[in-house]
């Protein structure tokens, strides 16, 4: 078996954390103004980056066993929870293509389990 | 994005162009961060917290994963700063086919039917999520 069922609920877990880092990271780019300094002491950038550790952690806990080319894919559903945190929070409509996309992922992430075995 | 006053000099197809090469480059250090957290993750002990904690704090391959993720992170929100996320999401999904090839190639792992194309689907459904149809 290329994961076991442990592996694939830590992947899902980390995915989620991970998507509330994409819109903090987004938030503090936006209101930044200077250089690096200032984008690196800018509080919502620390915040996305120690929400990305958060999420690594549980990614590192999920991949020790188990095929890292059948788990790192699944972390593209944390663009699932993206979409819906864009709209909500930055008000990004919900296009036609993104829902295609979001279908895709969502099928992409099957095909591979259904590989699972 | 709409600054009053214009950089002199910097036309924004340049930036465009910068900022796709850096994410491009992005996606090789995404990759081999992947890698080196895979082969940290084997020697992570998960009795305790503490010695989760503890395994994770000394672990050379794992540290360097995590320091390339950063780097990368660094580097795209860079790139975020001159171009939209719209057009520069899509390219971080190279990441996933760079991990399947190297997963294969210095990991061992199999390649199936189902693995290849849920990986390209995955793909293909990133890209199209930037592609933004409402301009």
């Amino acid at each position: 078996m290329s994961a076991t069922m442990n592996s694939i609920l830590l992947v899902l877990l980390a995915s989620f954390v991970g998507s509330f880092g994409a819109v903090l990271l987004k938030s503090g780019s936006m209101r930044v103004q200077g250089g690096a300094i200032s984008m690196m002491l800018s509080p919502r950038i620390l915040a996305g980056c120690c929400t990305y550790v958060l999420s690594s952690i549980f990614f590192i806990l999920a991949i020790r066993q188990g095929e890292l080319s059948f788990l790192y894919p699944m972390v593209a559903l944390g663009y699932v929870w993206t979409m819906l945190w864009s709209k909500l929070v930055f008000g990004e409509p919900f296009t036609r293509n993104k829902f295609a996309g979001i279908g895709l992922i969502l099928l992409g992430v099957a095909l591979l389990n259904v590989g699972r075995q | 994005m709409d600054s009053p006053a214009a950089v002199p000099g910097s036309s924004g197809t340049l930036r465009r162009r910068k900022a796709i090469i850096l994410v491009v480059f992005c996606t090789i250090l995404g990759a081999a961060a992947q890698i080196l957290l895979k082969v940290g993750s084997r020697t992570v002990d998960t009795e305790s917290l503490w010695t989760i904690a503890w395994s994770m704090a000394l672990n050379v391959p794992l540290i360097l994963g995590l320091s390339l993720y950063g780097l990368s992170t660094v580097l795209f929100i860079h790139a975020l700063r001159n171009e939209q996320l719209s057009l520069l999401y899509p390219l971080i999904s190279l990441t996933y086919i760079w991990v399947t090839f190297v997963s294969v190639a210095l990991l061992g792992e199999s390649l199936s039917f189902w693995k290849i194309a849920g990986v390209l689907v995955i793909v293909s459904g990133v890209a199209l999520l930037g592609k933004d149809d409402s301009r």
